[in-house]
Parts: C-alpha cells; sequence; structure tokens
C-alpha cells in the first residue's frame, strides 16, 4: 500500500532526483524540464498557460477552439474579478465533433465567431488553439483575419496547442496574442508618471488595492495586464513610462516587447507582504525621480504600515515557530512568500514550484534557510513525504494540493487562482497572517492523528499496512 | 455575469455557450479511480491530466491520483509508444499499483496510437511486472461526452479483465453508473439489506470519499479489486444501473462470460429504486426486510406531507442522461412539471424517453439532447419556471433569473452535501426532497413582503 505515514517509506522517482534539492547539501539541482512520462506531474500544459493569462480581459470574447473539455475545465474557475463586463465568464467553445477533426475545422470556427461578434459585440477576440487543432492543421490565423475584415472586430488567434510544453510556453502565446492589441489605441493624456502593472490578474480584486497605492502617491496606471483587463487599456499600455512585472513567469515576454519596441523600463516587483509592497511602491517613485513622488511613497507607506503592523504582531505571537511548506506555481511568487512567512516568524522548510527556470531557483536557494528543500515539478507522493518528514504545520498551494494537506493533518493557505481573499498589499498581508493563523490553529488539528499522539505523547502511529516502497532509498 | 443573455433565441449552427457536458477521459479516470490500487493514465498532452484531477478534487475535495504520458510536439508527430512505454515502467517502478487503465485523448486518438499493441509490447519488453494489468479505452474527447468515457471504461475492465470459469456462482453484479461515492455505498447497503451478496464495479466509495486519518494514501482502501473484475464472469446476473453508463459493460459481459443482464434507470425516486431493490429480492430470492419498508413508507409519507408545494411546480433542469431520466422521474412522481430537460450528450433515443416520462404533467415539455446552458436560460426567459436543477454551472442561471436552485449531477464544485449524502434510494430521495423545499421556502422566507411571510409552511 502506498500510504505515506513514514517520510522514509517513499523514493523520489529516478529520473527526477536530480529535482530535489536540500539547502546545503551541495549536489547540483535541475529544473526547466519535461516531465517524465508516468509521473504524477501537478503540471498543465500550454493551453492551460494560454488561458489562465488571458482569461481576466473581461470585454474580450474568449472561444476555445477544440473539443468541449478544454472549454469547460477552465471555465470561470479563477477568482479574476471585472469591475464590469462579465462577457469572460462565459465559456464559449467550437465543440469539435469528428467530423471536424476529419474535414477541418475551420468553417464551424468562421461560423462561431461571425454568430459570436453578432450577439455580444465584444471589444476583441482570442481564439485559442488546441492539440487537436495543431493536429488537424486549421489555419486559425487565415480564419481570424478574415472575420476581422468582415466584422472590423479584432480576432486574435492564440497559439496553445497543449502539447507545445508546459504552461510556461503557453504564457509566451499568451504575450505575443496580448500583443498583437498593443499599439493599437491613443495615448493621448497620459501622464509622464506613469505605469503598467503586468501579471497582476486581480485575483480577490488586488488589483484594485495596488491601483489605489500609485494613484495615491500621483502615479497614473494606464493598465493592468490582465487583471480587471480591458481591450482598451491594452491598446494604448504602449504611452506608460514604465512597466511594473509582478507575476514574471507570464509576462516576462510581454515586457520584453515592449522595451524593445517602445523602449519601456521594467522592473519587477512583488506586492506581497510589507517588505516587498513597499519595494515596489518605492521603486515606481524612484524611477521618476520626482522627490515629491518620493515623498508621499514614504507617506504612504509609513501610514500604511503604521496601521496594520500592530494587527500583523498579534498573529506573529500565535505563529512563531511554525514551520510551513510551499508548492506555487512560479518562482517569483515563492520567494516572496518566504519573506512573508518568515516576517510571521514562520520558518519554511520546503519550496517548490511548476515551472521555476535555473535563474528563480538560484535565488530560492539564496533567500531560504539551511536544510530546506526545494522541489521542481513535484508530484503529491513526494510533497507528502516532505511534508511530513519537516513536520510542517502549513501548506501554501493549489487545488490540487489542498486536499493533501488537509489528510495529513495540516493547515493549508490557497495562494493560487482559487484563493477568496486579497491577499496582496500592506492590508493583504493581515489577511494573509489571519488566514494562515486561522488554519494553523484551527481547532480540528487537534483530532488530526498526528497531534493527538504528540498530545497525548504517544509513539507515532505505526504503518498499518506493509509499505511497497520500502527498501528504496529515500 | 449573464447579462448578455438574451430572450431572443437565435439559431447557432456551430457553437456551444456554457456546456452541459464535458470530454470523455474525465469519466474514464473517474471510473478507474473506483478500482482498488489503479492508476488512471492518460495517454496525452499533461494538461488533460491536470485538468481532470483538479475538476474531480473540486468536486470530491479530495486528493486524485492519474499519470499522464506528458506529450510533446515530438510525440505528437512520431506517435505516443515511447512515451507510454516510459510512463508504464516508471508507473510500476515508483507508484506500484495493481493495475493501470490507459484511456487515450483527442491527441493520441488523431495521431492513432495502438494502445493495445503498445500493452503488448511492453509486456514483452518486461516492463509490466509479474501480476500487473494494463488495461485501456478508447476515449476520443470529440465524441460523445464524460459519461461516454465512463461507459467505455467500465466495459474495458470486463474485455480486459472478467473471466469464466465454468462455474457459476450466487453473485450478483452491480455496475453502479456515474454516481457519487455516496450514492455507490447508499447501493451497497441496500444490497446487504437485502441479503444479495454481489460485487460492484466501480466503487468509488472509500477511494473519493475517504476518512481523514492523517496520512496520504496513493490508493485508499476501497475500490474493485481486479480479483473482483475477473470474477464476475461467474456471477448469475448482472445489474447494470444507468442505461447510458452501464449498458456497454453488461453487453460486454454478457458476450463475453455469457452472464445474463438487466438494464435498470438509476435508483432515484420511489419507482426507480423500487425496481432496484425488487431486483435485489428477485437475485437473491428474498424477502424485501420491514427496515426497508418503513423506509420507502417514510420518502412517501415526505411527499405527501409537501404535496401542496410540489404540485404543478415548474421546473427547468440540465444534467447527464442517466441522471435525468430518474430525477425528472421522481419529479413528475411527486407532481411537478419539469418544463425544460436539456442535456449535452447527445442523444435521440434518449429525447424520447423523456418526453413520454414528462408526459404525465407536462405533455408539453421541451427535451433536448446536444445542448447547452445558454439555450436553457434563454428558453426559461421565455417560459417562467419556479425553480432550477443542475450542477455548479447552473448557478449563474438561477441568480440573474432570481430563481431557487437546486444542485445535483456532476460536477458540483461549490457546496459539500453531495460527498456525504446519497441521492439515490428511498433516504436518497427524502434528501432530494429536502432540498427542493428548503430552496423553495428559503426564497419564501427572505423575499416575500413581510404580511405574506408564514410562520408555518
Amino acid at each position: 500500500m502506498n500510504s505515506v505515514n513514514t517520510p522514509s517509506s517513499i523514493r523520489v522517482l529516478d529520473e527526477r532526483s536530480d529535482q530535489v534539492w536540500t539547502k546545503g547539501s551541495g549536489k547540483e539541482f535541475v529544473c526547466d524540464k519535461k516531465s517524465a512520462a508516468g509521473s504524477v506531474t501537478q503540471r498543465a500544459c500550454a493551453f492551460c498557460g494560454s488561458r489562465v493569462v488571458l482569461y481576466p480581459i473581461a470585454d474580450a470574447l474568449h472561444i476555445v477552439h477544440g473539443p468541449i473539455g478544454c472549454a469547460v475545465y477552465n471555465w470561470d474557475i479563477r477568482g479574476s474579478l471585472s469591475s464590469g463586463s462579465q462577457l469572460n465568464r462565459n465559456s464559449f467553445s467550437t465543440d469539435l465533433a469528428e467530423k471536424e477533426v476529419i474535414f477541418g475545422g475551420e468553417k464551424k470556427l468562421k461560423a462561431s465567431l461571425l454568430e459570436l461578434i453578432n450577439f455580444y459585440q465584444p471589444k476583441a477576440a482570442f481564439v485559442y488553439s488546441t492539440c487537436i487543432v495543431g493536429l488537424i492543421g486549421d489555419d486559425v490565423g487565415a480564419v481570424c483575419k478574415q472575420v476581422t475584415k468582415e466584422t472590423g472586430i479584432d480576432c486574435i488567434p492564440v497559439d496553445s496547442p497543449g502539447f507545445k510544453g508546459t504552461k510556461k510556453s503557453g504564457y509566451q502565446a499568451a504575450c505575443e496574442a496580448a500583443y498583437k492589441l498593443v499599439g493599437t489605441g491613443d495615448t493621448n493624456g497620459i501622464s509622464k508618471y506613469s505605469i503598467n502593472l503586468l501579471g497582476e490578474f486581480n485575483i480577490a480584486g488586488e488589483a484594485w488595492m495596488i491601483r489605489k497605492y500609485y494613484e495615491k502617491i500621483g502615479i497614473q496606471v494606464v493598465s493592468t495586464i490582465t487583471g480587471d483587463g480591458r481591450v482598451d487599456d491594452l491598446r494604448r499600455c504602449h504611452g506608460a513610462k514604465l512597466n511594473l512585472v509582478q507575476c514574471s513567469g507570464s509576462m516576462t515576454h510581454l515586457s520584453k516587447l515592449l522595451k524593445d519596441d517602445y523602449g519601456i523600463p521594467m522592473e519587477r516587483v512583488s506586492f506581497f507582504g510589507f517588505e516587498d509592497t513597499a519595494r515596489a511602491i518605492y521603486a515606481a517613485a524612484e524611477h521618476f525621480g520626482d522627490p515629491e513622488l518620493m515623498r508621499r511613497a514614504e507617506e504612504l507607506v509609513r501610514d500604511e504600515i503604521s496601521k496594520y503592523a500592530p494587527k500583523l504582531k498579534e498573529y506573529k505571537k500565535r505563529l512563531k515557530g511554525k514551520k510551513a511548506a510551499l508548492y506555487v506555481g512560479g518562482a517569483f511568487k515563492a520567494f516572496s512568500l518566504v519573506l512573508a512567512l518568515r516576517s510571521l516568524g514562520m520558518q519554511t522548510v520546503l519550496a517548490g514550484t511548476q515551472t521555476g527556470s535555473a535563474e528563480d531557483y538560484e535565488q530560492l536557494k539564496e533567500i531560504c534557510d539551511p536544510g530546506t528543500v526545494i522541489v521542481d515539478d513535484s508530484n503529491p507522493l513526494e510533497l507528502a513525504k516532505f511534508v511530513l518528514e519537516k513536520d510542517v504545520d502549513l501548506f501554501i498551494g493549489g487545488v490540487k494540493e489542498r486536499p493533501i494537506a488537509f489528510k495529513l493533518g495540516v493547515a493549508f493557505c490557497d495562494h493560487n487562482h482559487e484563493r477568496k481573499i486579497p491577499l496582496a498589499g500592506f492590508e493583504g498581508m493581515v489577511h494573509f497572517a489571519e488566514e494562515v493563523a486561522n488554519s494553523a490553529c484551527s481547532p480540528i488539528w487537534k483530532y488530526a492523528p498526528r497531534r493527538q499522539a504528540k498530545a497525548l505523547r504517544l509513539p507515532e502511529p505505526e504503518p498499518t499496512a506493509p509499505l511497497a516502497c520500502e527498501g528504496g532509498a529515500a | 455575469m449573464l447579462e448578455g443573455t438574451t430572450a431572443e433565441i437565435r439559431e447557432r449552427k456551430a457553437l456551444r455557450i456554457n456546456p452541459a457536458k464535458t470530454c470523455q477521459p474525465i469519466g474514464a479516470m473517474y471510473a478507474a479511480l473506483g478500482i482498488n490500487k489503479c492508476m488512471p493514465h492518460s495517454h496525452g498532452s499533461q494538461g488533460c491530466c491536470a485538468y481532470h484531477r483538479s475538476q474531480l478534487t473540486r468536486h470530491h475535495k479530495d486528493p486524485v491520483v492519474a499519470t499522464t504520458s506528458s506529450f510533446t510536439e515530438g510525440a505528437s508527430v512520431f506517435g505516443g509508444m515511447a512515451n507510454l512505454k516510459t510512463a508504464l515502467s516508471n508507473i510500476f517502478n515508483i507508484y506500484e499499483p495493481d493495475i493501470v487503465a490507459v484511456h487515450t485523448t483527442c491527441l493520441s486518438e488523431v495521431i492513432g496510437d495502438d494502445i493495445p499493441m503498445i500493452i503488448k509490447k511492453s509486456a514483452e519488453d518486461g516492463i509490466i511486472p509479474e501480476g500487473k494489468v494494463v488495461i485501456h479505452t478508447n476515449t476520443p474527447s470529440f465524441a460523445g461526452s464524460h459519461v461516454t468515457g465512463f461507459s467505455n471504461q467500465c466495459a474495458a475492465f470486463v474485455k480486459y479483465l472478467a473471466e469464466s470459469s465454468g462455474e457459476t456462482k450466487n453473485v450478483l453484479n452491480i455496475f453502479p453508473g456515474w454516481v457519487e461515492p455516496a450514492d455507490m455505498r447508499e447501493m451497497k447497503r441496500l444490497a446487504e439489506m437485502v441479503g444479495v451478496e454481489y460485487i460492484m464495479a466501480p466503487d468509488t466509495s472509500d477511494v473519493l470519499d475517504s476518512p481523514h486519518d492523517g496520512k496520504y494514501h496513493m490508493y485508499p482502501d476501497g475500490g474493485t479489486t481486479v480479483a473482483q473484475l475477473k470474477a464476475m464472469g461467474d456471477s448469475f446476473l448482472t445489474l447494470a444501473l444507468g442505461p447510458l453508463a452501464s449498458t456497454a459493460a453488461a453487453t460486454e459481459l454478457e458476450k463475453k462470460c455469457k452472464v445474463p443482464n438487466k438494464v435498470l434507470e438509476l435508483p432515484i425516486g420511489v419507482k426507480a429504486t423500487d425496481e432496484f431493490v425488487n431486483a435485489l429480492r428477485l437475485a437473491g430470492d428474498t424477502a424485501v426486510p420491514a427496515d426497508l419498508e418503513k423506509e420507502r413508507g417514510r420518502l412517501v409519507d415526505m411527499i405527501s406531507d409537501m404535496s401542496q408545494y410540489l404540485h404543478n411546480l415548474k421546473i427547468a433542469i440540465f444534467g447527464d442522461p442517466d441522471h435525468l431520466t430518474s430525477m425528472v422521474s421522481f419529479l413528475v412522481e411527486m407532481g411537478a412539471k419539469p418544463m425544460i430537460v436539456i442535456t449535452g450528450t447527445p442523444g435521440k433515443k434518449w429525447e424520447a424517453k423523456m418526453k413520454e416520462i414528462c408526459s404525465e404533467t407536462n405533455p408539453e415539455a421541451e427535451i433536448l439532447a446536444f445542448s447547452d446552458i445558454h439555450y436553457m436560460h434563454q428558453w426559461i426567459k421565455n417560459n417562467p419556471v419556479d425553480l432550477i436543477m443542475g450542477n455548479t454551472y447552473g448557478k449563474y442561471v438561477a441568480r440573474t433569473e432570481k430563481l431557487p436552485y437546486v444542485r445535483f449531477g456532476f460536477p458540483i464544485l461549490d457546496r459539500v452535501g453531495h460527498r456525504a449524502f446519497p441521492s439515490v434510494g428511498y433516504t436518497g430521495g427524502m434528501r432530494i426532497l429536502e432540498k427542493i423545499t428548503d430552496a423553495l421556502f428559503d426564497q419564501r422566507d427572505r423575499e416575500d413582503p413581510d404580511h405574506e411571510v408564514e410562520l408555518v409552511l
């Protein structure tokens, strides 16, 4: 029985052994590698990557060209809030059937686009290619061109067949698609102190909080890409004077295009935790070099911190010494989480990402404490192993990790698409602390066998069945 | 969010808006999870596998394990044989299942990978350890729906594993159809009450509704064992519940091992549960126990107690064909009026059957297979209803139209009750009735003007 209740019972897949690294071990670490066939990877595909990045553009039509499943599994799953149009929350699909697989789906796509555009009058349309479209060779670009010509609405192909790679290659395709709109709008009225917020998806309204900081100190936010996104904002975002890039994994490519073609400089920022949020606000103020901006920035940071720091202190008292594991999509989020947890008195003992790059992991290694296990492209068995081995109190991850943590009797905080409360900015940090404290100190854990054993000073429960993996090196 | 949906129904030639179905592989994955120590394997891009696991996790709130062939551009050109062989070798090496259930995806279907040949080659090359099994089913995403995938996977269990020793045993096979783990548990309880020895396949109870025990079990205790799947060939009868989900497996078993079968509707509501219980009684050559008679009596009693609120209650409902057949029959039993019944799964015959069921209270009911939630919504705007029933995706329609909503079917992403409480059997009927009346009454208690609010309902 592959039950995980003793850490040494689990082996790491041989092909993956150099994707698991312990700080202080001195061995090499490998990432950015295709998932081994047959592993229970937590990763998704290129299509998924494109879809999550572009989905928040609320007044665009998003149509999935492929069989029905691809349009269903990502239908309205991302808590990216829109302040206006909710068109993006519908699921539109060409629902390809056998006939089109044989004879091609171009006709069906064209008819679908015409019907939808006529019906909803969107600002633009994104057409996502799925595996099968990549394979049967539909010329999605040509169809988009025709429909754009006939309707006057920009139809933009997103080259995202799933087999192209992980979410990362989908991010690139999404950036390429979004970039088609850039430069087509009027940049009049854009201030000399203006920014775009890239890689901010407005989960639970976070973009609204962040936008306010900049507006308060006198910096105009031209667009948030793509949270609460609008087609017209994208069209004129090339008029902004600075790009602040948060989710670097998804948006580095777009910011690079904006830099190459329009000379807009970029700064990598994070809005998670007091330190990073303050740094992100100062970065913009500093960039524009106006002492008045800096003065207001300092004032804002001071005000916010004095407002929220006392609350944080309360949580820190409850959380001090607790241990955390995190497994998130991109690496930049992992850095911020490690720092934020540290500021709550917690130690990160396991850090991993689905799609981090070598450079990312270098930085992650830097900021983690010795003994921290770092994993790339992990799976449930491995994660469970390290959670138990390191006696973790809190797990931070996404939908697939949540029930695993709970089954092990470990607290959980969603730091992914499905989080329900804003965790960004100064106020968000308090929400984060509250959620972590609520989960980590939940009364339910006193019934978790591992804690129960500790409370009663009993030995840990013995494995109930012989472990299938025993004998293998951990 | 559905402010763009208008009452004007336009003809759509080529388009799905807010689907009432999903693709085959997720059904195959769900069925395979109901086999003990089975690793479902998705032969395609890794996104498919991640999506299905996430969706099943959101619905069941339990860890869902499955592997993928992780197709790349190379595999899409040269075929997925190398990927599948590597995958099988890795799976048996590290995850040590008893059985791997491979299902295809649109990608591997179009490439045309010959899975039986790859399995055979893997066996010859010693990749499949002694005593372990690899089975497969074809689940092209561009045909049928998720229910077809479930059905195909069930048929594959039989094709690959059922054996006939020549000696018929006094055991009944039950194919439960695509129902919740709690429903399978209830079906087993009924069979045990009636006193029949049975094998149920698949059985996701104790797999996807596993208790908290402080451990992570890659393979929880539940699920039909491979030995049981083999033994199904020696049973004297098969009950196939849910025609779309279970007929293929039952037919296959008849063909292969000469086990006769009886296809029944899912036991939801009085009549359909009666039929199931009766079939169990006949199979076991026993009497229906008094306790079960009482359960039935309590259901009938509850329906009659609430009947004044149920008569001519106008209901819009969408979901999967098997679920709808039984649920709509139950609604008709209560005296309610199904106004519109929609499924995304194709099926002309099903439409005819539904028409007949609805005719008792509403001969004019709008019945459509291969349709979507958007159409149902537009139709409701023209033909007002009192209540909507369906999976989570329908909640926005109810919200927009300010109507009470009862969740049933797959997936349910925003409630927990379906995990714990069955919809099948007499007790399941009582739960459905409670949910319907709660939804109606909660709305009235909240929204009726002061002078009309009543204490006693």
